[in-house]
């Protein structure tokens, strides 16, 4: 009887963890639609939207009612049934991928630790790029569904895209696997909890600037990003692989890709930035105020990347496709394997 | 041919892009704090440069009549055809006619000040009024207390300055 209270009340804890990462999640889904103009405005000299709602806050909400009440295309050439899951296919990867990132300290309520990370999963990073690849399942097809040139251009590139830069970021990766010991994610911010040198936090970004460099590249041509966003270049492919979509299921589309987004920068906070680490204070010590102080680094972090990813979109012109692939493959692949060498020297002689 | 050859020989250390983007980042951060060039319309308005042709307004003389005597030179010259009236007999003794009831359709004007030019009287004259946008066509068939009116808010050429509650428009 005891044991079944137990699972009970475990059930409910990740229920409530879910429902609320996820409901943070499309909030700042809707948060990023908005900064995104915004930040666009300011750095362009100009304001952005500022009209609907005080300092345009409610754009988002007018923005998600006009999707739904848009006509919904589908072309009548179009592969249905993959053209409609397409966008499925995009989202849901990406609200799955933040399942294993740890953000917060454990908390203990009435003798129990509970962790903030929905799963706690011994292969917590490689389970991040098994979803990673999976989402360029929905670009390849909902590219080739749509059954017109320019998506199915779109498709391929962010196939061919994505492909490449999977290697080296993997491979960046692979230098803060070697020093953690460890593909679970709470270990990875565990181990930079402490201080370097008794001054510096013990942040990956010190220890692995080089992969740091090659990671957050990669992240930006995974997320198809400026500079990297040739999938869906509007100059030469009019929308690129969501050309053909409409109504909630190009909103579909956006959602995931913000999603993405906000995923990335978190990832970097966990893997480079000391995830939910707030530097010179021990959380443990504080109790229920260390845990809110590191949701509170947590954020600040994410937020701080995913302002990054806003910043450099109205600074940075795009690649051509064939600099691209040479960044990918000639400069960012052996520079990750010089990476990981120079790791597992330093390793062995310390 | 007149083709000029520009190379670009890189240093080692721009070579590496990462410079060249952080200053790329720090200009962009610099505007996101610059002023900003927008005109907040409608709450601002673009004050236009002086001799702009836009909406009509009927002057009026110093005791506040209108100056219009119902010649009918403007509804000759207006290539729109858009200017109407009625002429009646004045009931005031320095003039022979005004008009008891004077229209111009917005909707057709093409703002070209024809009938500026036309008027002896000075009477009719373009403003710098330009948003005089309305929810109906109707709104922009103008009688003659509207157009008396527009030289009410624009005669001390002022017209920029009042807020939208004080023009009314
Ligand atoms: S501005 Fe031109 S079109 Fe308009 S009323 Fe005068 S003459 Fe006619
Ligand atoms: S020309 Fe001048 S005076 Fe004559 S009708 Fe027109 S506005 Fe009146």
């Amino acid at each position: 009887m005891e044991q079944a209270g137990y699972a009970f009340v475990d059930i409910l804890i990740v229920l409530a963890k879910v429902i609320v990462v996820i409901g943070i999640n499309l909030l700042m889904v809707m948060i990023l639609t908005l900064g995104e103009r915004r930040i666009a405005g300011f750095i362009q000299d100009r304001y952005g939207p500022n009209r609907v709602g005080p300092q345009g806050m409610l754009q988002p909400v007018a923005d998600g009612v006009k999707f739904f009440f848009k006509e919904e295309v589908i072309p009548s050439k179009a592969e249905k049934v993959i053209y409609v899951l397409a966008p499925a296919l995009v989202l849901g990867p990406a609200l799955l991928t933040f399942a294993v990132i740890p953000f917060g300290g454990p908390l203990s309520v009435v003798g129990k630790e509970i962790q903030l990370q929905i799963a706690e999963l011994n292969v917590g990073i490689l389970y991040i790029f098994a979803l990673l690849s999976l989402s360029v399942y929905g670009l390849v097809l909902g590219g080739w569904a749509s059954n017109s040139k320019y998506p199915l251009m779109g498709g391929l590139r962010s196939a061919a895209q994505m492909v490449s830069y999977e290697i080296s970021m993997g491979l960046a990766v692979i230098g803060i696997i070697m020093i953690t010991g460890s593909l679970r994610l709470s270990d990875v911010v565990m181990h930079q909890n402490e201080l370097l040198f008794g001054f510096l936090p013990h942040w990956n970004i010190f220890l692995q600037p080089l992969g740091f460099i090659i990671f957050i590249v990669a992240a930006y041509a995974e997320t198809n990003r400026v500079p990297f966003d040739l999938p869906e270049a509007e100059p030469e492919l009019v929308g690129g692989y969501h050309t053909e979509y409409s109504s909630m299921k190009f909103a579909s589309f956006m959602m995931g890709e913000y999603i993405a987004l906000i995923t990335s920068s978190a990832l970097m906070t966990t893997l480079y930035f000391g995830g939910w680490d707030f530097p010179y204070v021990d959380e443990s010590s504080l109790g229920i105020w260390g845990v809110l102080l590191s949701i509170i680094a947590f954020a600040v972090k994410t937020g701080f990347f995913l302002f990054l990813y806003l910043w450099v979109r109205w600074t940075l012109p795009r690649f051509r496709y064939d600099q691209l692939m040479g960044l990918g493959w000639k400069v960012m692949i052996p520079l990750a394997l010089f990476n990981i060498i120079i790791t597992g020297v330093v390793m062995s002689l310390l | 041919m007149g083709v000029k050859n520009v190379t670009h020989k890189s240093r080692w250390i721009e070579r590496f892009y990462i410079p060249a983007i952080l200053s790329g980042l720090k200009i962009t951060l610099k505007h996101m704090f610059q002023k900003k060039y927008t005109v907040q319309y409608p709450e601002e308005k673009w004050p236009v440069p002086p001799g702009h042709r836009g909406a009509i307004r009927l002057n009026k003389d110093e005791e506040g009549r209108v100056k219009c005597v119902a010649c009918e030179m403007c509804a000759t010259a207006c290539p729109a055809k858009c200017i109407s009236m009625e002429a009646g007999v004045a009931p005031w003794d320095d003039r022979e006619k005004y008009p008891v009831w004077f229209k111009i359709d917005m909707l057709r004007c093409i703002l070209c000040g024809m009938c500026e030019e036309a008027c002896p009287e000075d009477a009719i004259q373009l403003t710098e009024i330009y948003d005089f946008s309305t929810y109906t066509r109707a709104d922009l068939i103008w009688e003659k207390e509207r157009l008396l009116k527009n030289y009410d808010i624009t005669v001390d050429g002022k017209y920029f300055d009042r807020s939208r509650e004080e023009t009314g428009l």
